[in-house]
């Protein structure tokens, strides 16, 4: 016997990423998807953020990795709330594990809470976590033609920051052709150069950021 | 294996539609794809068969349909194939197009007994 499901295979997924949305929004918290491969530099990101905005907003970190605590004892050790999501192999992070991660945080007394995907350019993509914003980071010495090789998460991505352009001159990094690359596939995000350990080209980023925890402040007291 | 999590999702859908039916068996399962998934079909198909083992679908087809990448252009109104790499309306050269189609991930029926 054949019946008809005409059902997304993310729904439950999906589901949840809109209740966690819901509550963000009811918060007035700004919640960013980091996304990024491995060794990218997503925490070096992540604690240059910190420092650019700790004085200004109430931040919270939520680390995804496969395994291992490393990531949210760096983010501990300045003094800022981080919960450590082990997906234990997922190569992703999904909306359940979002969920019970801020149970274990204050988001009334929160700005912004930063999540750190696991570090992938494929799967992260395509799973709804309720965030506010997905934002990608590529690092120079992963090469310009990596829009090229993974098209998704530069498409899904509402800013791109590209971090260790202090390394430029040591890669074969052709800035122009990785710039047209993003065009092509989104005209709208723009590209944050940035070398996260020595906080060159932050503010750029930072200055975007704000205006998008802004308008979320905004838009609960409205 | 960013497959293995898709298969995953779909057998999950499956076994409770099947189950809310009170079936005992799923015999297919059809499912729509946008080419914008990234989704291998060998691998998806490697995926199913490791992860339908010991379920009411282990001896199931998965019969997957994909769909291209269509957009609707803001300016000109164009609906265009969209290029993987390149947004472009082919038309009018803008670059405000809207995606209508190549983002599914769906069951669409499955077949029980």
């Amino acid at each position: 016997m054949k019946i008809d499901i005409a059902k997304g295979i993310l729904e439950k997924n999906d589901q949840l990423a809109d209740d966690n949305r819901a509550l963000f929004a009811e918060k007035g918290v700004f919640v960013v998807d980091l996304m990024a491969s491995p060794g990218a530099g997503k925490t070096s990101t992540i604690l240059a953020t910190i420092a650019a905005l700790r004085d200004r907003y109430s931040i919270a970190v939520i680390e995804g990795d496969i395994a291992s605590r490393v990531d949210a004892e760096r983010i501990s050790a300045h003094g800022i709330p981080a919960v450590q999501i082990n997906t234990g192999g997922a190569c992703h992070l999904e909306s359940d594990m979002i969920r019970r991660a801020v149970d274990a945080l204050d988001l009334d007394s929160l700005d912004l809470v930063i999540v750190e995907n696991v570090g992938n350019l494929v799967c992260p993509t395509d799973f709804d976590l309720g965030e506010h914003a997905k934002v990608m980071i590529l690092s120079v010495p992963e090469g310009d033609d990596k829009p090229r090789k993974y098209p998704g998460i530069f498409s899904v991505s509402e800013a791109i920051i590209l971090n260790k352009y202090d390394t430029m001159s040591v890669f074969d990094f052709d800035e122009a052709a990785f710039r047209d690359s993003v065009a092509k596939l989104n005209p709208a995000a723009p590209i944050f150069p940035i070398s996260a350990l020595n906080y060159d080209g932050v503010d750029a980023w930072t200055t975007w950021l704000t205006g998008r925890i802004e308008a979320v402040k905004a838009g609960r007291l409205a | 294996m960013h497959e293995m999590g898709v298969c995953d999702g779909i057998l999950k859908a499956a076994i409770e539609a099947a189950t809310d039916q009170g079936a005992v068996k799923i015999n297919s399962i059809d499912i729509t794809v946008g080419e914008l998934m990234q989704v291998v079909e060998e691998s998806l198909q490697f995926a199913f068969e490791v992860l339908r083992e010991d379920s009411m679908a282990a001896q199931a087809v998965l019969n997957v349909t994909f769909l291209p990448a269509e957009a609707h252009c803001l300016d000109c109104g164009t609906v265009f194939n969209r290029d993987l790499y390149d947004v472009k309306c082919p038309n009018c050269g803008s670059y405000l197009g809207e995606l209508i189609q190549g983002r599914e991930l769906r069951i669409d029926s499955i077949d029980i007994d």
